[in-house]
């Protein structure tokens, strides 16, 4: 074998030191530079990438470890059905320990780090608050479940929205024509000092009054307290009713304390869910809830007439009859709010559909599709019940129930209607830019 | 609600909190009395005998108060253990180190509450009262397990105070607190005295919080507020002081209930923090403290 046109000649190689070096540079800047062929498979079908803002530790862990099942199994859903515009979902999920600072941080997180393309799932209304601002500077869309009032407030930005869970506001206006005509007219007002507590601090006494009934005192107690008898005496002799909304891991000692405080001869108790998420209403100490009402966003016990639709949502994200862990019965849900973010990913799902949503850049086309969302009609992807949203607040609206404590379980005994939560828009988020 | 009964209820509640805030603050005294180690890792101690309670009496069935007892046992010895082994096998190698000790106990704080998070969980879980029976007085009802938290909590004192003064172990501890090296020159082992004070004050704090879960649940982050308080009360009483300890407890206990009952929690709050300014300007050895020789 002879080398005629001298291949193997190392010596005569042009190959110097600095070209294969630029050859390489040139190699490598293909590879990790704005890539043609990645862009287009990231079209096609990377997944859709949605950071999930989650309450892994502090007050909110209970509230965030269901938050991520019920998430969990809403992807798997809608995954299994083909994904979003043929493209599968991801969660990014960040834990914001419960706090607005973390919470913002984890928002920029998530636009510059992670590039999400929406920020989803936030439930503590000052975390909420805390961490709008750096989605509307990073302008990325922020799915929040979150309750408060503080999205149809418009006092955030047009990138907040509230689509799978009614807000404070519209809850209490719903109850309080049942409060006043069935518990009582002079009420006690005790709820957690911080901003959704202030939301039923300032929207009760007026939808009360509309309705002849009066607040004659408000107890606000720190969202950290771990001992709650010091705040009993401050409620009034006369009080008929004890409205009551507390939040966070003390919950229990709050209803057990106040049970022991009354006894038998205690006031009509109506309070929100919120009092005994994530608890088990059979515990030691809280017998005398026993014929009380509550305020649930979603039934937390399966109801008789239970819809197809809700009977599945209960199958897909894992929980019994009693509301609780499949296998594990003491692993009590947060059944009234966390069916928010099931439905909140749908419409997710349906805005991104009908924005021919492609990646970041179609964000404020995002944007402005779920702001022209209008309704969304009861069925598996919206268990709950029937809904309408209002894109100028950027907010839900949909019905109620009040169940009542009946031989250890929750039964609902009444269910608003859509109207009865409406109220007159405060603001619109539309005439803001994008 | 009148006066009287208010100032009552309010004394009550100032009752239980100084009971059980003795009780965590004499554990984090004797280890800084004895050891001089500012142990920032003893509420999550204190939390770890909660979630040991929970998981005891849920673990033993029948009549509530077999798991109760159960848990008042077992829960201060594994937490006690735990603190032995933490013990050596950190706080050993720093040589006791003043600042080395604190930054090491910071890290076991976090060690220790995020493995309860992991393992136990983010819930807050009751556990039963060995009895629920309610006083009922004229003007409120009251929870007569809380009393026996009080009682119970005063006899454990007392035999705190009985081992500290009249046996041994107390006094090998004393003589250590007093003067290490001399101690060791007397041929005392100051190397065990130490594990040994490092478990008591952990399995005190255990204690406390096995008498106060039946009250309020146990949850993994259930550690701060006491450490926090326990603090407020071991400057004010004066580190190493029992008596001390015991005095700031039932001061700083009575005044926050009564302040957060009159006036409010916060304010309560405040005026500790206050306190322990006031104290740390004017008298920082605290109120009954001996000045560092």
């Amino acid at each position: 074998m002879s080398d005629k046109n001298g291949f193997f000649d190392l010596s005569k190689t042009t190959l110097s030191r600095r070209t294969a070096l630029k050859g390489l540079a040139a190699g490598a800047g293909l590879a990790v530079a704005p890539g043609f062929v990645r862009y287009s498979q990231a079209q096609s079908s990377a997944p859709v990438k949605i950071g999930f803002q989650s309450h892994r530790t502090g007050i909110g862990a209970a509230y965030g470890r269901w938050y991520e099942k019920t998430s969990a199994a809403a992807v798997k859903a809608i995954n299994d059905a083909g994904g979003i515009n043929g493209r599968q979902v991801e969660l990014v999920i960040e834990d914001d320990g419960t706090d607005p600072a973390r919470g913002a941080e984890v928002v920029g997180k998530f636009a510059t780090q992670h590039k999400t393309d929406i920020v989803f799932g936030t439930l503590f209304s000052h975390v909420v608050i805390g961490s709008a601002p750096a989605a509307g500077e990073n302008k990325i869309p922020y799915f929040v479940v979150s309750e408060g009032h503080h999205v149809a407030s418009t006092k955030l930005n047009r990138y907040v929205f509230q689509p799978g869970i009614t807000d404070v506001k519209s809850q209490i206006q719903s109850m309080a024509p049942w409060i006043a005509a069935n518990a009582g007219k002079k009420v006690t007002q005790i709820f957690p000092d911080f901003a959704f507590g202030y939301d039923h601090r300032d929207y009760l006494p007026p939808a009360l009054k509309a309705q002849g009934a009066d607040v004659i005192a408000q107890i606000a107690i720190p969202p950290t307290e771990s001992s709650f008898t010091k705040y009993f005496p401050q409620i009034p002799a006369e009080t008929e009713v004890i409205y009551h909304v507390m939040v966070g891991p003390a919950v229990l000692t709050f209803v057990k304390e106040l049970g022991e405080f009354y006894g038998s001869s205690r006031p009509q108790l109506f309070g929100f869910m919120d009092s005994l998420e994530a608890t088990d209403i059979n515990s030691p100490g809280l017998e005398f809830l026993d014929g009380s009402h509550f305020w649930e966003g979603s039934p937390r016990y399966a109801q008789a007439d239970d819809s197809p639709a809700q009977k599945a949502y209960r199958a897909a994200v894992g929980i019994d009859d009693n509301g609780a862990a499949v296998g594990d019965a003491k692993d009590v849900s947060t059944a009234s709010h966390m069916f928010g973010c099931w439905e909140t990913l749908y419409v997710v799902k349906k805005a991104m559909e009908d924005a021919g949503y492609k990646g970041p850049e179609d964000r404020a086309k995002l944007v402005e599709a779920t702001e022209a969302l209008k309704e969304f009609a009861e069925g598996p992807e919206h268990p709950q019940g029937p809904k309408t949203f209002n894109g100028k607040i950027h907010q839900c609206f949909g019905i109620q129930n009040i169940s009542k404590v009946e031989g250890g379980k929750l039964k609902v005994v009444h269910k608003t209607k859509i109207e009865d939560g409406l109220y007159e828009a405060e603001g619109d988020y539309t005439t803001q830019a994008l | 609600m009148h006066f009287g009964p208010h100032l009552l209820l309010a004394a009550l509640e100032g009752l239980v909190t100084s009971a059980v805030l003795a009780l965590t603050a004499l554990g984090l005294s004797l280890v800084f009395g004895v050891m001089r180690v500012v142990n920032v890792a003893h509420g999550e101690f204190f939390m770890l005998g909660a979630v040991l309670a929970w998981a005891l009496s849920t673990a033993i069935s029948g009549h509530p108060a077999l798991g109760f007892v159960a848990a008042l046992v077992i829960a201060p010895l594994i937490v006690g253990a735990v603190a032995l082994v933490a013990e050596r096998m950190v706080l050993r190698r720093l040589n006791y180190n003043p600042e080395a000790t604190i930054v090491a106990t910071i890290g076991m704080l976090y060690i220790i509450q995020q493995l309860a998070l992991t393992f136990y969980g983010p819930e807050a879980r009751p556990v039963e009262p060995p009895f629920s029976y309610r006083i009922l007085l004229p003007w409120f009802g009251y929870s007569g397990y809380k009393l026996s938290v009080v009682a119970a909590s005063a006899l454990l004192l007392v035999a705190t105070w009985l081992v500290l003064t009249r046996t041994k172990v107390g006094l090998l501890m004393r003589a250590t607190q007093y003067d290490s090296e001399t101690a060791q020159a007397f041929g005392i082992p100051v190397d065990r005295v130490y594990g040994g004070v490092f478990a008591l004050g952990a399995m005190l704090a255990a204690i406390a919080a096995v008498l106060i879960v039946p009250i309020s649940q146990a949850h993994y982050l259930m550690g701060q507020d006491p450490l926090l308080l326990s603090f407020i009360v071991v400057i004010i009483g004066g580190l190493g002081s029992l008596r001390g300890t015991l005095v700031a407890a039932v001061l700083i206990g009575l005044s926050d209930g009564i302040i957060s009952m009159f006036f409010s929690p916060t304010l309560a709050k405040i005026i500790a923090t206050l306190v322990v300014a006031m104290v740390l300007v004017f008298r920082p050895q605290g109120l009954f403290g001996t000045a560092s020789r």
